[in-house]
């Protein structure tokens, strides 16, 4: 009985959802009345990895690191690619990058129709 | 008397998200005989791990389970700094002991809810979500996401909490005191909870004993067992944890659903006090012993030993044992889960049950297949998992078939 309070205190209240991000709202939108923009990420956030190519070395530490394979390493231009469909945002080839090559974005919001979208691959 | 029938519950089933296969054999209403057959999420992730160094690694344990992603890094890193001899800064270990007590915090409110889901007082469950936001923000905005945190690195921690953050933690800490006494209030005041948890999947000290329960499973059946009290390990020592009975609150121990869940709300109130407790004596210091990766992956490709480590996870005893063999991959990673410790005394609290508790009882030990699930075998390309039994067979046949090389040699 103790949790009555609580839910009639809730009946007032509007509800805590932030209702669909603007990114990938539906192409009719008629029947939403409002499209929201996504709640803020904090500062540290480990979204999707940007890839600075005029300052990478082609130390391969990045390479040595990612759990998840997703770096490739071009051994002709001694750069790397990075794809971003196999990346599980852990960070670490940001911080062992020795010239800040790679930095985490804010992005989150990476579905895409093709999976060959520029979008998916950092070069 | 009516004869027994079956019932087959699973792989996919309400009583939790995870998939997980229970065979029952029931009177009229009674369950009087329980069978259960794990093994539909393993994924390999061991197999991919030993394909890889060590901080590749870390980042797959962390992905062994979503909800006790912290305790896997945690047992998994400190498994290879005692393989490797690497020391961690005490500063480090202060923050990973704050991770580690987020995470329960988080962990046991949503299983709060989950229980009262099960038992069908919704508004419970929902009221459980809106408390656990509050610590997933909090997790988000000293980590930067909400779900792996990717806070640990061999040999120390990758972010830190400045003082600057201490005044949103305290602000959480105090919010979390209140939300136990209304915990409280609701799971032992209330009717509904108390009929249904009360009485039901009981399990006796006796039993827990013998059939190596850990955990909150454990301390709800009165053993006084605890990882962080008994094998303490990073900031705990300074701190003084004692594990957390029922007896505290209701001056007895029966070792049903309800011992299990006063056990749980206990460890919120804890975890709580444990984390503004490290926030006050944090010392200063270095976040990780060597900076660079690159010297830290060149000392663990040289070193050679074997590492154990056992944290005390949400769920009861978590168990990585590691093994470096001067080679640049971890040569053997091998994590023991709670779950399966526990999961062995669920046919013991079925014993006469009525078939409506099932899901109750289950629910009860908080059960997590995805880190339960580590070995599958399969027999060829038929798909057919293979048990104990059909190993056995399998090896008498092999014995069978040297006896005839042999005999034959002969």
């Amino acid at each position: 009985m103790s949790i009555i309070p609580t839910l009639l205190k809730q009946l007032v209240k509007k509800p805590f959802t932030n209702p669909f991000p603007k990114k990938h709202a539906p192409n009719k939108v008629s029947d939403v009345k409002k499209i929201n923009d996504p709640i803020p990420v904090p500062d540290d956030f480990r979204g999707k990895i940007k890839y600075d190519r005029a300052k990478c070395i082609g130390c391969r530490m990045c390479v040595t690191v990612c759990p998840a394979n997703a770096m490739e390493y071009l051994p002709k231009e001694k750069k790397i690619k990075h794809h971003v469909l196999r990346c599980i945002m852990c960070a670490e080839c940001v911080d062992v990058c020795p010239v800040k090559a790679l930095s985490s974005s804010k992005e989150f919001l990476l579905a895409e129709t093709d999976k060959k979208s520029p979008n998916l691959i950092e070069k | 008397m009516h004869d027994a029938y079956k019932m087959f519950l699973g792989p996919v089933h309400p009583a939790l998200e995870e998939p997980i296969f229970f065979d029952f054999k029931i009177v009229g209403e009674k369950v009087i005989a329980t069978n259960l057959k794990p093994g539909n999420a393993h994924r390999g992730i061991e197999a991919l791990g030993m394909k890889r160094n060590p901080i590749q690694v870390l980042y797959l344990s962390e992905r062994i389970c979503g909800i006790c992603s912290v305790s896997h890094a945690s047992t998994f890193s400190r498994a290879v700094e005692a393989a490797a001899g690497i020391e961690v800064p005490e500063r480090a270990d202060y923050i990973r002991t704050i991770f580690c007590e987020l995470e329960r915090l988080h962990s046991h409110i949503l299983w709060a809810g989950l229980l009262a889901h099960e038992i069908g007082f919704h508004s419970v469950l929902h009221y459980g979500m809106k408390v656990r936001e509050d610590v997933m923000d909090l997790l988000e905005y000293l980590s930067g996401n909400r779900v792996n945190y990717g806070v640990y690195v061999i040999g120390g921690v990758r972010r830190d909490i400045p003082k600057e953050k201490h005044e949103k933690i305290r602000q959480s800490i105090k919010y979390y005191n209140a939300a136990f006494e209304k915990f409280k209030d609701v799971f032992l005041n209330d009717k509904t909870i108390r009929m249904r948890t009360e009485g039901v999947g009981v399990l006796t000290k006796n039993d827990a004993l013998k059939l190596c329960a850990v955990g909150p499973t454990a301390r709800g059946s009165g053993l006084n067992k605890d990882t962080r009290q008994d094998w303490s390990y990073l900031a705990y020592g300074d701190i003084g944890v004692k594990a957390q009975l029922p007896s505290q609150v209701t001056g007895k121990i029966n070792g049903d659903v309800l011992d299990r869940t006063i056990v749980r709300l206990l460890e919120i109130k804890q975890s709580a006090e444990i984390i503004e407790r490290c926030i006050d004596q944090m010392p200063k210091g270095s976040l990780v012993s060597e900076p660079k990766a690159a010297v830290i992956l060149s000392r663990l490709k040289n070193a050679e030993g074997e590492g154990i480590a056992r944290t005390e996870a949400p769920r009861g005893e978590l168990h990585h044992y590691v093994r470096l063999a001067k080679k640049e991959v971890v040569d053997t990673w091998k994590a023991k889960a709670p779950t399966y410790n526990n999961l062995m005394a669920v046919p013991v609290m079925m014993k006469d049950a009525q078939i409506a508790d099932i899901p109750v009882i289950i629910c009860s030990i908080d059960p997590c297949i995805a880190c339960l699930d580590r070995v599958s075998i399969i027999e060829g390309n038929s798909g057919k998992s293979m048990n104990k039994y059909d190993l056995h067979e399998l090896c008498l046949r092999k014995s069978e078939m040297f006896g005839k090389i042999e005999r034959g040699h002969q």
